[in-house]
């Protein structure tokens, strides 16, 4: 399977959509889901570059049941990634808890209206 | 006694959800100041044994690095855990204050909770000698720190800590984009591996691209300007005990990490010699000191003028850091033990004034030398080290920078350095003049001085005063370290 | 005992007085006695240690390692005893005036007044005793911001204004110009010691120096240089007392003392006489001293009158500083003290005839020597003093500073002495002619004369209390005593001239009985 650079133009347009959502939508539901559609790019970005060129996935094979040495791919990467995914669902939960309880005080979560509520406030 | 190592980080991890089963006010409590305590102990030993028998270094999990993680300690970062502990020690007991949202829902063990795992957080991120675990830990302490915030007692702070949340979660991913660059050109995440390996490839752009992924990723942490735009708002909103903790120790493990990447990961030579980072950082620290300070002078909340400030604090320490001289940064670190002092001190006051005025706004603060005496000349001698007056930490830190900018024979920025001192002045005073020269309102009633958080903010501030006279333990250190991280003899 | 235990015990009065004066605030005359007490003692140390440092002996004394070339310590020599001297020596008469003078008055906040005005002599004596620049600085901001509550003390939109200008100023200067110009002394010379015969000599280039003496001489705002003067009028706003001591002896003698010390210990009288980068700083304060006396003129106020007299006054100090030659040394290092028993006098009478008559006007004085003979009397003999006559003080300094600038061969300068002594006259004796020359306005509140003029008109003597006018004619005295302790001064402080232009020994044979 070749994969040239194609990867990384996926990568990059993954991570500029997430990025831009984050920064140009007022629904913080949308900022969150940009900020997933972020580190999700980043996810690949580290799969990609634990790829070897025809390797297999990583599990160990007896050397007896191969003709050639075995390639792998890299792993550690995919175990980073692990960790990585563990923190970007962390990250969402706190961020939805959030959403809920700003949802619950103001009533919405458009970021111009709670301004807007704020400005009357004060 | 390597195996204080990872007690520095595990006591406080496991601590916090035990906290959480705990559930009682007063058990939570009693429970974490033991653990802050014990950690901060903990810190105190090792840097004992850095200073007096060199680094440390231990295999978690008993798997030996590079292929395992290392926890490593070094006087730098032994300098950080100990302040870090320190600032826990002393802030922890002043509690979470009768007016957060922990507090009126009866929930005060999530604030315990919170606080514990980002503790453990930010002294992880401190004592990692792996970049991956840094980003972990990093993102743990965030995480940690949302909570916290989200605790204001007021329902702006759930925007400000969602805001927070964002512009953290981009920083910490952009570090992790940065990481795996670095790993793809070296394949190690180790950073003494790093260390050896980076330097081989230089030239490439890949590795030019990771470390500007981490420096801007760590300049967001950092809240360094024009990436500072999170910090005043998370501050002003969350309680201002938080606001002591995390304004005295997470910008400043952020500029621990800073100082890490670029002077031992990526080497002096590279960031300076080739990036010419100082060119840039330079210029930014300024614009940070002076723009940092003008904004903080029109403030009308207390809490908000003391987050300004802290942009242009943050700003001497990186300007020490964009010197890339002994004498700069030492400046940079002193001023990061300095100003953790001056500033968890001073929003500890500032948690003084919220529990018995519930308000910080500045027009309430009329005649309140005469109603609350202590708190307010602690505040007014926090606000003198701020400032730099001699004989306070202030100063120490002021002196070292100034001489590194002579030691680049630029009495300009000397110049500019003093001067943006005086801006701390003008803000300063505006509050002074309203507390001494204005009578409270004439229905005020009489108030007491704050109960609990009193002492811990006297603690620090009288911890100004000590280390602005004594300078050789807390300068004496920063010195070594800057030695260290300078390429000299350790 | 020895002299490091008289120099610790000497800064320590005050701040012990400080804290019993903050601990008997409730029982005022314990509270007084608390002041004295201290005031006592600290003037004993400072005595006893002028005694041994006249003999010749600089005791030292390390207490802190600040940073690795700097520490906290104090070096005496004899500039700084002088200084030192004048503000104990002057703080035990203005003590027994400010008592009567608050109590007169019935100001508020007394306690708080009282601590402050101890802590302000312990760090006008830290500064005198300083041994190094960074010492110096630290007293130095320590003394601005103790004296700041003094001068609010009256916590008035007027006092509040006044705070921000006297803590704009000499923050400012102080931490913009005077901390850079040390640390870049420390820079460039490695060291931050005073030392006989300066440490710059040959470390800084021409230019650099100009630089330093330029940010010296303006970050010394305390000094009181045009065009960083603003401070001090403002600061009038403060009780008299203040007034007096501070803004006639400690404050501002610690800025033209710094001035002083700096240009004798740091860069040394041959350094700048050699190289001639001191001439500018000449002229500024030449036109200090004009000006200043020309504002002084036009003042009504008594104390703004007062308090642009000192702003000339001070130039004299640095003129001779300037002037760098033996002569003018010595001449500045003595106008120091000349200067300071002359203007205290001056200051307590104001704050007398304000006391007894509610009058702050130049122009409401008509008459007021028949009323108040000792206050007029010794405002009389100060006014003497500062313009300059014998057998008073003041006649010493001005005959010094004159010969200085003659040896410097700047007659331009003699010359402009001799128009500020006649200003003085200007400003100062219309004050005198009319307390006792023109009659009062006001008949009926006229005070009675006991030189025996126009019985009809005099109704009585009307005094300020004993305790306000008591002090003054000490002080007046005083102004007497140093014409004759003149030449004990001059030997005192002649070891300042050390590297001077002409050389000392046959400046000596020449000068003086």
């Amino acid at each position: 399977m070749e994969l040239g650079v194609w990867n990384y133009w996926v990568v990059i347009i993954l991570m500029m959509i997430g990025l831009y959502t984050v920064i140009a939508r007022e629904n913080m539901i949308k900022k969150i889901m940009g900020l997933n559609l972020f580190q999700v790019s980043v996810i690949m970005l580290y799969i990609t570059m634990g790829k070897v060129d025809g390797g297999t996935a990583p599990i160990v094979v007896e050397a007896s049941h191969t003709a050639s040495p075995v390639i792998y791919s890299n792993p550690v990467p995919h175990v980073l990634m692990l960790t990585a995914i563990v923190v970007g669902v962390a990250v969402t939960a706190v961020g939805l808890a959030l959403v809920v309880r700003i949802r619950e005080t103001y009533g919405t979560i458009e970021e111009a209206e709670i301004a807007e509520i704020e400005g009357d406030a004060a | 006694m390597t195996q204080l190592v990872p007690l520095q980080v595990v006591i406080p991890l496991l601590a916090a959800p035990i906290c959480l089963l705990l559930r009682d006010r007063r058990y939570a409590y009693v429970f974490s100041l033991a653990v802050v305590w014990a950690t901060f102990a903990v810190s105190v030993a090792l840097l004992g044994q850095v200073l007096g028998s060199g680094p440390l270094s231990y295999a978690m999990g008993g798997w030996a690095p590079p292929f395992g993680i290392e926890y490593r300690v070094d006087t730098l970062n032994a300098f950080v855990l100990l302040i870090v502990a320190g600032i826990a020690a002393v802030v922890l007991p002043a509690g979470v204050g009768p007016g957060s949202r922990a507090a009126q829902d009866g929930r005060e063990y999530i604030f315990y909770t919170a606080f514990l795992l980002c503790l453990a957080g930010l002294l992880g991120v401190t004592i990692t000698g792996d970049a991956f675990n840094v980003f972990v830990f990093l993102e743990i302490s965030s995480l940690a720190s949302y909570v916290l915030v989200s605790l204001g007692d007021d329902r702006r702070a759930f925007v400000a800590a969602f805001s927070y949340l964002i512009v953290g979660t981009i920083g910490g991913t952009f570090i992790l984009i940065g990481i795996g660059l670095a790993y793809q050109m070296t394949g190690t995440l180790n950073m003494e591996d790093l260390a050896a390996r980076l330097p081989l490839v230089t030239d490439q752009r890949t590795t030019r691209v990771a470390f500007a992924f981490l420096t801007i990723g760590i300049a967001i942490k950092l809240a360094v300007f024009p990436l500072h735009q999170w910090l005043p708002n998370a501050y002003s909103q969350a309680p201002a005990v938080v606001s002591a903790f995390l304004s005295a120790t997470g910008t400043k493990v952020a500029y621990y990490l800073l100082v890490r990447f670029v002077f031992t990961i990526f080497g002096a030579g590279f960031v300076f010699g080739a990036l010419h980072l100082d060119a840039i950082l330079m210029p930014l620290s300024i614009a940070a000191m002076f723009l940092g300070s003008i904004a903080a002078i029109y403030q009308t909340d207390l809490k908000r003028l003391l987050a300004y400030s802290s942009i242009a604090q943050v700003g001497y320490m990186t300007l020490g850091l964009s010197m890339a001289s002994i004498d700069g940064l030492t400046g940079g670190i002193v001023h990061l033990f300095n100003h953790a002092l001056m500033k968890g001190g001073l929003f500890l006051v500032v948690a003084c004034v919220a529990e018995r005025l519930h308000s910080t706004r500045l027009v309430d603060l009329r005649g309140l030398g005469r109603r609350m005496p202590i708190t307010t000349a602690a505040f007014v001698i926090g606000g003198l080290g701020l400032i730099g007056v001699p004989g306070t930490a202030g100063f120490v830190s002021k002196w070292y920078l100034v001489l590194g900018a002579l030691e680049r024979d630029s009495i300009l920025l000397a110049f500019l350095i003093l001067l943006s001192s005086l801006l701390a002045v003008v803000y300063l005073w505006r509050i002074v003049e309203l507390a001494y020269f204005q009578a409270p309102d004439a229905d005020a009633a009489p108030i007491r001085e704050a109960s609990s958080s009193l002492i811990p903010a006297c603690v620090l501030i009288a911890a100004t005063l000590y280390f602005g006279i004594f300078t050789e333990w807390s300068a004496g250190v920063a010195r070594s370290a800057a030695i260290w991280l300078m390429g000299g003899p350790v | 005992m020895s002299a490091e235990v008289l120099i610790l015990v000497a800064l320590g009065s005050p701040c012990l007085g400080a804290l019993g004066v903050a601990l008997t605030g409730r029982h005022p005359n314990l509270r007084e006695s608390m002041t004295l007490l201290a005031a006592l003692s600290t003037f004993v140390c400072v005595s006893l240690l002028i005694g041994q440092v006249a003999g010749g002996a600089r005791p030292r004394l390390e207490l802190v390692q600040l940073f690795p070339s700097a520490s906290l310590a104090f070096e005496l020599e004899p500039l700084g005893m002088l200084y030192a001297g004048v503000a104990a020596g002057l703080w035990i008469p203005t003590s027994l005036y400010a008592i009567g003078y608050m109590r007169g008055h019935h100001e508020i906040n007394q306690t708080r007044f009282f601590v402050c005005f101890a802590l302000s002599i312990f760090g006008a004596l830290g500064i005198a005793f300083s041994a190094n620049l960074v010492t110096l600085f630290l007293f130095y901001e320590f003394l601005t911001l103790a004296t700041y509550p003094l001068v609010t003390h009256a916590g008035t939109e007027k006092a509040r204004n006044a705070g921000r200008i006297y803590l704009g100023i000499l923050i400012s200067t102080s931490v913009g110009f005077l901390l850079l110009a040390i640390l870049a002394t420390g820079y460039f010379t490695g060291t931050f010691e005073f030392r006989p015969g300066g440490i710059l000599d040959g470390k800084v280039s021409t230019g650099l120096g100009t630089l330093l003496l330029g940010l010296y001489a303006f970050g010394i705002g305390k000094a009181a240089l045009m065009p960083f003067h603003r401070w001090l009028p403002a600061a009038m706003v403060a009780p008299t007392p203040v007034s007096a001591l501070l803004h006639a002896v400690a404050v501002v003698k610690a800025g033209v003392f710094s001035v002083l010390k700096v240009v004798v210990y740091v860069f040394g009288a041959e350094y700048l006489a050699s190289t001639g980068i001191s001439v500018w700083l000449m002229y500024v304060a030449a036109a200090t001293i004009l000006i200043a006396s020309i504002v002084a003129l036009r003042k009504d106020n008594l104390k703004a009158r007062l308090a642009y007299s000192t702003v000339s006054q001070l130039a004299y100090i640095v003129l001779g500083a300037a002037l760098a030659t033996s002569a003018g040394i010595v001449g500045a290092a003595m106008h120091i003290a000349m200067h300071a028993v002359g203007k205290i006098t001056l200051f307590f009478c104001a704050g007398a005839i304000m006391v007894a008559s509610h009058k702050t006007e130049v122009s409401e004085l008509n008459g007021i020597g028949r009323r108040m003979p000792w206050t007029m009397g010794a405002f009389l003999v100060a006014s003497l003093s500062i313009i300059g006559l014998p057998p008073l003080g003041g006649a010493w300094s001005k005959w010094f500073l004159a010969l200085g600038a003659a040896e410097g061969h700047q007659y331009v300068l003699i010359a402009v002495l001799m128009i500020s002594s006649l200003l003085s006259i200007g400003y100062l004796m219309p004050v005198v002619a009319r307390a006792f020359f023109v009659a009062p306005v006001e008949g009926t509140s006229a005070g009675e004369s006991d030189h025996g003029h126009d019985p009809a008109r005099d109704t009585g003597l009307k005094e300020a209390p004993a305790l306000c006018v008591v002090p003054l004619c000490v002080t007046a005295a005083g102004c007497i005593a140093l014409f004759f302790l003149a030449p004990k001064l001059h030997s005192m402080l002649l070891p300042l001239a050390t590297g001077a232009v002409p050389r000392v020994a046959d400046f000596a044979a020449r000068q003086l009985p």
